[in-house]
């Protein structure tokens, strides 16, 4: 099992969604880059991912890995979100027949499994339909 | 530079190779490759590997092949790209050549896969994903290569049936291949009714996984002649390429970009096009990765590359004859040894030594090897000489 540091380390992304703007082209970049692959600059100011979006290509996951076996079938979905970012995220609170190219959605906080029975529980971010 | 030309290639059955370990499956196809050249030494070894570390536990193979091959104390360099780490050690084994600073170079590739078991090697093969963005968040292999495909389908019209055939035509390639882990035909109902492993990709869309190995020799060419008997077959283009390690870091997730800069470049320095090239071996470890493999190419145009294999066009006799080994999904993908076994197979076809396989009148061949979900990717153009 890796140490701690190693899930710590990326809880400004996976709790906040803390991403970087380039201060010279206004990319977005999530998670963060210490160098702009347009403009080869370094200058960035931090931002946090616009919370809202849509899916732009989906799968539904019927094998998967161990510890998300007990979630099968699950969606998995590539989003836009509003300022343009990119993710991969699962999609909860969905039936997977439901689930569509297109669909708006909205990331919220969620538990995302847990590393073994004495292990830390992990949380990060996955994506709801947004009904509003 | 100096030209560069392959004199020897060696590989054994691929499968379940439970009685064999790592080292052995390797030996087995160097000993056959440095015999099929007949040289009587090698100077220099690079060895395509994905992750011997995750699956049996030994780093450090570099040496240990050189060892248990009998050829110490000469350079040996692992090479990895994920399932690209193959086509990357043959493009060092070409460099090393084509500059002078060897002449004789074993250029192999291997992967011991079956001491996991499936859910294992599962996880081993995403490490080729981010593991900190894709994977960490639900997404399997499998399951990227099926988001590639729903945009393809969804975009372009490409069918459930289309991508079945990509399957069905690989796995009539392989029957006549007596090294494939899955030598016997299937059909397009038995595909379509397969498990579903990451929707729209069925069981019978995924490539296998495998034990396996493979090696070539190269030399310069104007020394072919004398150190082999063999035909000596040119590389004339190769190119190797990377993208964003994510998926949904690409501008167009169905476009490879990867495979079409890697394909330009070697193009462009075979002074080739793809109407050029007469027998082709690619990446399709999903059956949708062949078909957007053969537009990036540049055998299809961008979209089209769904009715390539249901058309008959990549078949034996069609006009791009793809995969005639049987692909990744019917002779298997050992990660590590499919790149050298792609170029093994279209140096049997420019020898005319395919058998059952044989496209008739192949002078010129290509190979397109791919890492991850289109992160990384080698090709390579070989001509008879």
């Amino acid at each position: 099992m890796s140490t701690p540091a190693r899930y710590w380390r990326e809880i400004p992304q996976r709790y906040r969604y803390e991403g970087v703007k380039c201060k010279e082209s206004g990319e977005i970049f999530f998670p963060p880059r210490l160098v702009c692959p347009t403009h080869k600059s370094a200058d960035f100011e931090k931002i946090n991912l616009e919370t809202e979006g849509k899916i732009l290509t989906y799968t539904i996951v019927h094998v998967a890995p161990n510890h998300f076996r007990d979630l099968v079938p699950y969606g998995v979905a590539i989003v836009e979100l509003n300022d343009g970012a990119k993710i991969t995220s699962m999609i909860a609170d969905c039936e997977p027949e439901d689930i569509k190219t297109g669909m708006k959605v909205r990331i919220e906080f969620r538990k995302i499994y847990e590393m073994g029975a004495a292990g830390i529980i992990c949380y990060g971010y996955k994506c709801v339909p947004d009904l509003t | 530079m100096r030209d560069v030309a392959v004199i020897g290639v060696g590989i054994n059955e691929w499968g379940e190779l439970w009685e064999k370990s790592l080292r052995d499956i390797f030996v087995e196809a160097a000993v056959k490759a440095i015999g099929d050249a007949g040289v009587d030494h090698i100077d220099s070894m690079y060895i395509g590997n994905m992750s011997s570390g995750l699956f049996v536990g030994q780093e450090h193979i570099a040496p240990m092949m050189a060892d248990y091959l009998g050829v110490t104390p000469i350079p040996c360099t692992r090479v990895e790209s994920a399932c690209a780490s193959g086509g990357a050690a043959v493009r060092q084994a070409y460099i090393e050549v084509a500059s002078g600073m060897s002449d004789i170079i074993l250029a192999g590739g291997v992967e011991k896969m079956l001491d996991l078991d499936g859910s294992e090697a599962t996880s081993a093969l995403a490490t080729a994903a981010d593991q900190e963005y894709e994977v960490y968040n639900g997404v399997t292999f499998p399951g990227l290569y099926a988001m590639i495909a729903r945009l393809h389908m969804e975009r372009y019209g490409t069918t459930p049936e289309q991508l079945a055939a990509v399957s069905v035509k690989n796995h009539h390639n392989g029957k006549m291949n007596p090294n494939a882990q899955f030598n016997f035909e299937i059909t397009i109902d038995q595909v379509l009714e397969s498990t579903m492993v990451c929707d729209p990709l069925h069981l019978l869309d995924c490539s296998p996984i495998t034990d396996g190995a493979a090696a070539v020799i190269v030399c310069p060419l104007e020394m072919a002649s004398k150190l082999s008997k063999n035909p000596p077959i040119k590389i004339t283009g190769i190119g190797q390429a990377t993208d964003t390690i994510a998926l949904h870091h690409r501008k167009d997730p169905a476009w490879l970009n990867v495979v079409e800069i890697a394909a330009q470049t070697a193009y462009k320095m075979a002074g080739k096009e793809p109407k050029d090239i007469d027998v082709c071996e690619v990446h399709d470890c999903f059956s949708i990765a062949e078909i957007c493999v053969v537009e990036a190419l540049g055998f299809a145009e961008k979209g089209q590359g769904g009715c390539m294999a249901s058309s008959g066009r990549t078949a034996i006799d069609g006009e791009i004859p793809v995969n005639t080994s049987g692909g990744l999904k019917s002779k298997g993908h050992p990660v590590g040894a499919t790149g050298v076994a792609q170029v093994i197979e279209i140096v049997e076809q420019l020898r005319g030594t395919a058998g059952d396989r044989q496209v008739k009148n192949a002078r010129t061949g290509m190979t397109q090897n791919m890492g991850g979900s289109g992160a990384s990717s080698v090709c390579q153009i070989l001509e008879v000489v």
